[in-house]
């Protein structure tokens, strides 16, 4: 079994760490940074999704390399579809309005 | 061995254990894969949304940030900690049939079940707001009082319909989901209070669990792109 007992010690750590990320990403979106805000806000999104996968989903203690294959996997075909839809789109058209 | 073969076949192990599968954590690792391999599934369904998004926002930024700034964000950012707090009992949730404390599960799961629907109730009052505000896309939309409201941003009437069909279509989906999620765990709470759930088989919950943790990281990518798109200060 691949069942791997956690301490509630790390569950509550990294629900308070969720918290003050999604305040700090609330918070920082108010402060002018350029273009960077959007740069901000997903790289404190993915640091949460990362803690949820990681830890709530326990794909960190997840014994079977084909579940992490699958994730992998999935995470790369949906980058495939963003990004060369944006180096399309981005690099074609000027931007309307 | 007078044992039919049946009873033969259950001997080692409780009934759970499927006879196609030779052991339990051959079925609990084919369980999981199936559950990853839909979730892949659900990455691309809510990717296509995304996508499309992402070009639409290059196109018509403007558009984007005004209706982002007429969202809620106290009613987001509430959201936003209601689900979090929601994956957290999900999680102790899995740890308690781990170690085969089922009253804790039962408490945990009820628990749940009221972050998922507090989460559905928020986003209907959201969503009330904007029908009465006429933001939302078809013929009665009416974006003139963003016009109003941020005279800096040049507003055109007919994309800002494209942001909001957007957040309708994306928050709908997810809600969707979320409605799916509360059925999932009424049913999972059902059978808990059975005691349906020992430490030797919790797969439903562990697998009610991913697919909730998943909706919730959805949720943490929807959160800062729809709400917080462009809040500085307008000069």
């Amino acid at each position: 079994m691949s069942e791997h007992v956690l301490s509630t010690k790390l569950y509550y750590g990294i629900w308070i760490a969720l918290m003050v990320l999604t305040v700090v990403t609330a918070r920082i979106a108010f402060i002018d940074l350029g273009p960077f805000n959007t740069v901000v806000a997903l790289v404190i999104a993915t640091c949460k999704a990362l803690l949820v996968v990681l830890f709530f989903m326990h794909v960190k203690y997840a014994s079977e390399k084909l579940v992490k294959m699958v994730i992998v996997a999935s995470i790369f075909w949906l980058l495939l579809l963003l990004l060369l839809s944006l180096a399309d789109y981005g690099t074609r058209y000027v931007r309307h309005g | 061995m007078s044992d039919s073969p049946i009873a033969m076949e259950h001997g080692q192990h409780g009934p759970e254990l499927r006879h196609h599968f030779a052991t339990a954590e051959q079925q609990r690792d084919a369980a999981s894969l199936g559950m990853w391999l839909f979730l892949g599934t659900e990455i691309m369904f809510f990717g296509g949304m995304f996508c499309a998004y992402l070009i639409y926002r290059l196109w018509y930024f403007n558009e984007f940030a005004a209706g982002s700034r007429s969202l809620d964000i106290r009613l987001g950012t509430i959201n936003t900690i209601v689900l979090i707090c929601s994956s957290l009992t999900v999680a102790l949730g899995v740890r308690a049939a781990q170690m085969g404390k089922r009253k804790l599960l039962v408490i945990l799961l009820i628990l749940t079940l009221i972050f998922g629907l507090a989460f559905l109730g928020i986003k209907g009052v959201e969503w009330y707001a904007k029908y009465k505000e006429h933001h939302i896309p078809g013929p009665s939309f009416d974006a003139s009082d963003l016009v109003r409201d941020y005279p800096q941003i040049h507003i055109d009437q007919s994309h800002e319909q494209i942001y909001f069909s957007l957040y309708f279509a994306m928050t709908g989906l997810h809600a969707l989901h979320m409605i799916i999620g509360v059925g999932i765990f009424a049913y999972l709470l059902y059978h808990a209070a059975k005691g349906r759930y020992t430490p030797e088989y919790y797969t439903p919950i562990e697998m009610g669990g991913l697919y909730w943790h998943f909706v919730d990281v959805v949720w943490i990518y929807l959160f800062p792109l729809l709400y917080l798109i462009d809040r500085k200060p307008l000069g």
